[in-house]
């Protein structure tokens, strides 16, 4: 990794400042009737996340998630939200029984429970060969002089050139199946 | 930081899950989707700091899937929505008979 200007203990607060925040943001948005302001607390979280990537030395990562998340696909929700008109007490009301709430907090905490479990401090560790930990920070320190957007660029257009093509034909198919699911038929058959 | 970043990961992708199996509108199962790839996203960039840059390699294709899965998600919902008039999942029972 990097080394980065932060003092240890403001990097620290930063961090959790951050994280806290994305948390809060979370549960508030799973949890407002209104699909306007769950739209908003969920562009908070993003921005909150935004600014954890550029705390872990992604700052282009950081960026396009500014711009291609918070700035494009959440307008295009807001834009849908907007659209339909979806305001109504009728719509509100849209949360599961008691039973179904109970049932999916559990399964949630369940789930919770396991990824917690697999995420703990000897596992990772565990999993992480000691020459590949070396080979990375070896290559990391090699990269900064390519600045922050090399390092992506170069594995990105060698190594996974066939997924990027292919992501230019998934973006052409989701396209056209937009235009033609969103068309208004006139000739209803 | 780490092992804070996978924590936190692993809690905001549980709950989009419980957003997932708890609300009944279509557009916010959409954004508790979107909430879970965000959560893996940063499992992946935090991870990224130990393997090198292939995982932020790996965080643009799945924007490039999320604003993919976005478009054709809320065609489908407009087209669902001149039918039925609701964006409650209750209510859009077609396949049922």
């Amino acid at each position: 990794m990097q080394p980065n200007l932060f003092h240890p203990l403001a990097y620290t607060f930063t961090f959790y400042f951050f994280g806290l925040t994305a948390l809060a943001s979370a549960v508030a948005f799973v949890t407002r009737k209104s699909p306007v302001a769950a739209a908003m607390w969920l562009v908070n979280v993003m921005f909150c996340l935004a600014g954890l990537y550029v705390m872990l030395d992604a700052q282009f990562i950081g960026a396009i998630q500014v711009l291609v998340y918070t700035g494009a696909i959440m307008v295009v929700f807001l834009f849908v939200i907007m659209l339909l008109n979806l305001g109504h007490v009728s719509d509100l009301l849209d949360a599961r029984g008691k039973w179904g709430q109970l049932i999916g907090l559990f399964l949630g905490l369940g789930l919770l429970a396991e990824v917690m479990a697999l995420n703990r401090h000897n596992t990772i560790e565990r999993m992480i060969p000691p020459d590949l930990a070396a080979k990375a920070a070896e290559a990391a320190s090699r990269s900064a002089a390519g600045g922050v957007i090399g390092p992506i660029a170069a594995p990105l257009f060698k190594e996974y050139l066939l997924a990027f093509e292919l992501t230019s034909i998934l973006l052409l198919a989701a396209i056209v199946g937009a235009v033609v699911l969103g068309k208004r038929r006139t000739n209803a058959r | 930081m780490l092992v804070e970043a996978l924590a936190l990961s692993a809690v905001l992708f549980s709950i989009g899950v419980v957003g997932v199996l708890t609300r009944r509108n279509a557009i916010i199962l959409f954004m508790c989707v979107e909430l879970m790839l965000n959560a893996v996203n940063l499992s992946f960039v935090a991870l990224s700091t130990l393997y090198g840059a292939a995982g932020q390699v790996f965080v643009v294709f799945t924007m490039t899937v999320a604003a993919a899965e976005a478009a054709v998600g809320l065609a489908i919902i407009i087209a669902i929505f001149r039918h039925v008039k609701t964006v409650n999942l209750q209510n859009i029972n077609l396949l049922k008979g």
